[in-house]
C-alpha cells in the first residue's frame, strides 16, 4: 500500500489523521514508514533512487508496512511541516532524503519521541534520529580507472553542480584512479552551478567535448550529459541510476545509489523493537553504492583493473584516497601510505593536480 | 581554435538561442495585443510533455511537434478564458499558469521518465555540411530555420499587414479599437492562442531535439528567459532575435571558457556573465532613449471592457 501526498492533500491529510483514532483502527494498522524527498520522484536520478528504496521496502514487507511519500520538499523551515504532517499521520519510521532536511528532522524528532528518524548524508544525531550517507567516492574511484584505460585523448570532462566536499572528493577521487593508469591524464570540471538543467548540463558536456574529452562524467542530475556524449560520439558515465537507455554507444557505466538494502534492514529493527541511533558510511562493500553493468566497449584490460579496483575497496585493501598525496598548491596532505580519514574527506576542499576546476 | 570548434560552438549557441526565440516571438505577439501572460514557462512545459509523449508513443518527431503546439495552445486557452473571458487579473492568473504547467506535465510526463527517442536531426543531408562553414549553414535541425522564418513572418505581419495594424492597435488602446468595431477580445484571444502555440513549441525542443527525454521541470526557467526577452527587445521581433542569439552567445561562452581552462576568470564570475550582459544592454538601451517602458503597447495586462 502505499500514499502519495501532496502538498494540496496536506490539509486533508491532516484532517484525515487526526479522525483515525475514533476507528480505532491504529491498533492493527500497518507500520507506516514516511519518506520526505528533495526533488520530484519523476528525476531519474537522487529521489528516483530513494523511491526506488521505498519501492523495495513495500515488495519485502507488503501488507504488513504502509509508506508514504511526500516529494520536492524545499531544503528549511518548510520541510518541518512536511516531517511533522508525516509523524502525525501515523508513521513509525520517517527517512528525510536531504541534507538540508537536517535541523527540521531534529527539530520534529524532539516532539515525536517515540517515533525513528533516519536523515541522509547529515551530521546532527539524537535518541531517535540516525543518519546514512553513501561512500560514492569508491565508485567513482572504479569509473576513473575505467576512464583512464579508454580514453585515446587522456582528457576527461566533468559536468559538476558546486565546489561542495561531496563533489570534491568525488573529483578527486575519479582523477587518482585515472591518473593511476595514465600519468598524464586530465580533468577538466564545469561548474553548471545548479542540480538540475538538463540543456546546460548538455551544452556542458558538449562545451568540454569540444576542448578535447573524450570522456564525460557528471556530479548533476539529468541524462543530458550522457546525451551529449552520444551525440558526439564520446565516451560518458551515468549518475545515481543505470542511465544507459539514454546513450545505448556512450554510456560506459554508472554510479547506482541502492538504498534498498538499508532501509530494508532499518524498517525491520524498527518492527522488532532492535533499532538503534547510528551513523553509517556504506559503500561498495555494503552495497550502498554499485557500477552499473558495463558496456561492451569496456576493453578487457580496463574491465579487469575496475574489478580490481572494487575488489580491493572492499576487501579494505585500497583506499581512493592513499599517500602520498599533494593538492594542487603543493600542500602535502597525506603522508606515504596514510589514508584519507573520513573527517578529511566530509571537508574536502582541494583539488589534486592535473584537476582543471 | 579550429573551425570545427568555431562550428560546434555556434551550432550549440543556436540551439541554446532557438527555445527562448521561439517562445519570446510567441509572448511578443500576445503582449502587442495587450495581453500578458507570465504562464511562457508552464505553457513550454505544457508542450515539452505532449510532445514526448505523443513521439515517443507515435515513434513520430513531426506528430509530436504538432502535439505540442497544440498544448501550447491549449494551456493558453485556459488563461484566455479565466482573464479574458472572465475577467481575471492577468498577473496572477499567467502566474498560477506556470505553476499547473510544471504540475500538470509532472503528472502526464510520470510515465515517460527514463525513455528516450531518437532526436531531431539536421533537415538537410550530412553531404551539405560536411564542410565546418557549410555546417552554420545547413547543419541545423528544421526547428532553427522554422523560428528565423517566423521572426520574419511575424515582424512583416506586424509591420506590414492591416491584420497587424489591427492587433497592435488593440495593444495600443482597447477601447478606441472597440469603437471603430474591431472585436477586441476575439483578436486577443487569437494573439494568446499564437503565444500559446510558440511557447509549446519551444518547450517541445527541448524534449525532442536538445534533450530527447522527458524529466520533471525540463525546460528549467527559459520560460522567464523568453519573457525577459521581450521586454529587452522593446517589443521588436528583429531584435529579439538579436536578443535570443546574445544570451546563448554569453551562455555558451560561459561554457566554453570553464572548458578551455581560463582560471584567470573566477567560475563564479563567468557563471554571471548572461546575467551581467542583460543588465549592461538594458542600461545602454535605457541611456539611448529608448525605455522598456516607453515602447510597451499601453494597454498592455488592463483588462477590457475595463472594470
Amino acid at each position: 500500500m502505499s500514499t502519495i501526498i501532496t502538498r494540496r492533500t496536506l490539509l486533508a491529510g491532516a484532517a484525515a489523521s487526526s479522525a483515525l483514532p475514533l476507528f480505532g483502527a491504529r491498533a492493527q494498522a500497518p507500520f507506516g514508514v514516511g519518506f520526505v524527498y528533495v526533488g520530484p520522484i519523476g528525476d531519474h536520478g537522487y529521489t528516483w533512487t530513494h523511491d526506488q528504496g521505498r519501492l523495495a521496502l513495500e515488495k519485502e514487507y507488503g501488507a504488513r508496512i504502509k509508506t508514504s511519500f511526500i516529494e520536492n520538499v524545499a531544503e528549511g523551515p518548510d520541510a518541518a511541516r512536511a516531517i511533522r504532517q508525516l509523524a502525525q499521520a501515523g508513521n513509525q519510521l520517517i527517512f528525510t532524503t536531504s541534507f538540508g532536511f537536517m535541523n527540521p528532522t531534529i527539530q520534529v524528532a524532539k516532539q515525536f519521541p517515540k517515533i525513528f528518524f533516519e536523515h541522509a548524508t547529515g551530521y546532527q544525531r539524537a535518541e531517535n534520529v540516525a543518519t546514512y550517507n553513501a561512500r560514492f567516492y569508491e565508485g567513482r574511484a572504479a569509473i576513473g580507472t575505467i576512464a583512464g584505460h579508454m580514453s585515446k585523448t587522456g582528457q576527461a570532462g566533468y559536468v559538476a553542480s558546486f565546489p561542495i566536499p561531496e563533489v570534491v572528493m568525488g573529483i578527486n577521487a575519479f582523477h587518482l584512479a585515472a591518473k593511476k593508469v595514465n600519468p598524464n591524464f586530465k580533468t577538466k570540471v564545469i561548474w553548471c552551478s545548479t542540480w538540475y538543467d538538463p540543456a546546460k548540463e548538455a551544452d556542458a558536456a558538449k562545451a568540454l567535448i569540444d576542448q578535447g574529452a573524450d570522456m564525460i562524467t557528471q556530479h548533476t542530475d539529468s541524462a543530458a550529459p550522457l546525451q551529449a556524449a552520444e551525440q558526439r560520439g564520446v565516451f560518458a558515465f551515468g549518475q545515481a541510476s543505470d542511465m544507459k537507455a539514454f546513450a545505448p554507444k556512450a554510456h560506459l557505466s554508472a554510479i547506482v545509489d541502492d538504498w534498498s538494502g538499508y532501509y530494508i534492514k532499518r524498517v525491520k529493527e524498527a518492527m522488532d523493537g532492535s533499532w538503534k541511533t547510528g551513523d553509517v558510511w556504506h559503500g561498495l562493500k555494503e552495497g550502498m553504492v554499485k557500477l552499473a553493468p558495463y558496456n561492451d566497449a569496456i576493453t578487457p584490460a580496463a574491465r579487469a583493473a575496475a574489478d580490481e579496483v572494487q575488489k580491493g575497496i572492499i576487501a579494505g585493501t585500497l583506499h581512493p584516497f592513499t599517500g602520498e598525496l599533494k593538492d594542487q598548491k603543493g600542500t602535502l596532505r597525506l603522508k606515504a601510505g596514510e589514508t584519507a580519514s573520513d573527517e578529511m574527506l566530509s571537508k574536502m576542499d582541494w583539488y589534486v593536480d592535473g584537476v582543471q576546476a | 581554435m579550429t573551425a570545427a570548434i568555431l562550428a560546434s560552438i555556434f551550432m550549440t549557441l543556436a540551439a541554446a538561442a532557438t527555445p527562448i526565440l521561439l517562445a519570446g516571438l510567441g509572448e511578443l505577439v500576445t503582449e502587442k495585443a495587450g495581453v500578458l501572460n507570465l504562464g511562457v514557462e508552464g505553457m513550454m512545459l505544457c508542450g515539452a510533455v505532449a510532445g514526448f509523449a505523443v513521439a515517443y508513443s507515435t515513434g513520430s518527431i513531426a506528430l509530436g511537434l504538432i502535439a505540442a503546439t497544440l498544448a501550447g495552445v491549449a494551456a493558453a486557452m485556459i488563461f484566455a478564458l479565466l482573464t479574458l473571458g472572465l475577467g481575471s487579473n492577468q498577473v496572477a492568473t499567467g502566474l498560477a499558469l506556470t505553476i499547473f504547467g510544471i504540475g500538470a506535465s509532472s503528472l502526464i510526463g510520470a510515465g515517460f521518465v527514463g525513455r528516450t527517442i531518437t532526436r531531431l536531426g539536421p533537415l538537410f543531408p550530412a553531404d551539405y555540411a560536411a564542410h565546418p562553414w557549410l555546417r552554420l549553414v545547413f547543419g541545423h535541425d528544421a526547428i532553427v530555420y522554422l523560428s528565423l522564418a517566423l521572426v520574419l513572418a511575424v515582424g512583416l505581419f506586424l509591420r506590414r499587414t492591416r491584420a497587424g495594424l489591427i492587433l497592435r492597435a488593440v495593444g495600443e488602446n482597447a477601447d478606441s479599437a472597440h469603437a471603430i468595431g474591431y472585436r477586441v477580445l476575439a483578436i486577443r484571444t487569437a494573439a494568446t492562442a499564437f503565444g500559446g502555440a510558440l511557447a509549446g513549441l519551444g518547450g517541445a525542443y527541448f524534449s525532442l531535439a536538445l534533450t530527447p527525454m522527458w524529466a520533471d521541470r525540463l525546460t528549467a526557467g527559459r520560460g522567464w528567459i523568453a519573457l525577459a526577452l521581450v521586454v529587452f527587445a522593446a517589443w521588436k521581433p528583429g531584435r529579439l532575435l538579436l536578443g535570443a542569439y546574445l544570451f546563448g552567445a554569453v551562455a555558451t561562452f560561459e561554457l566554453q571558457a570553464k572548458a578551455a581552462g581560463w582560471s584567470f576568470i573566477a567560475p563564479e564570475v563567468l557563471a554571471m556573465t548572461p546575467y551581467l550582459a542583460t543588465i549592461v544592454v538594458l542600461t545602454m538601451m535605457s541611456l539611448g532613449g529608448r525605455t522598456g517602458g516607453r515602447d510597451a503597447p499601453a494597454c498592455l495586462g488592463k483588462p477590457f471592457p475595463a472594470s
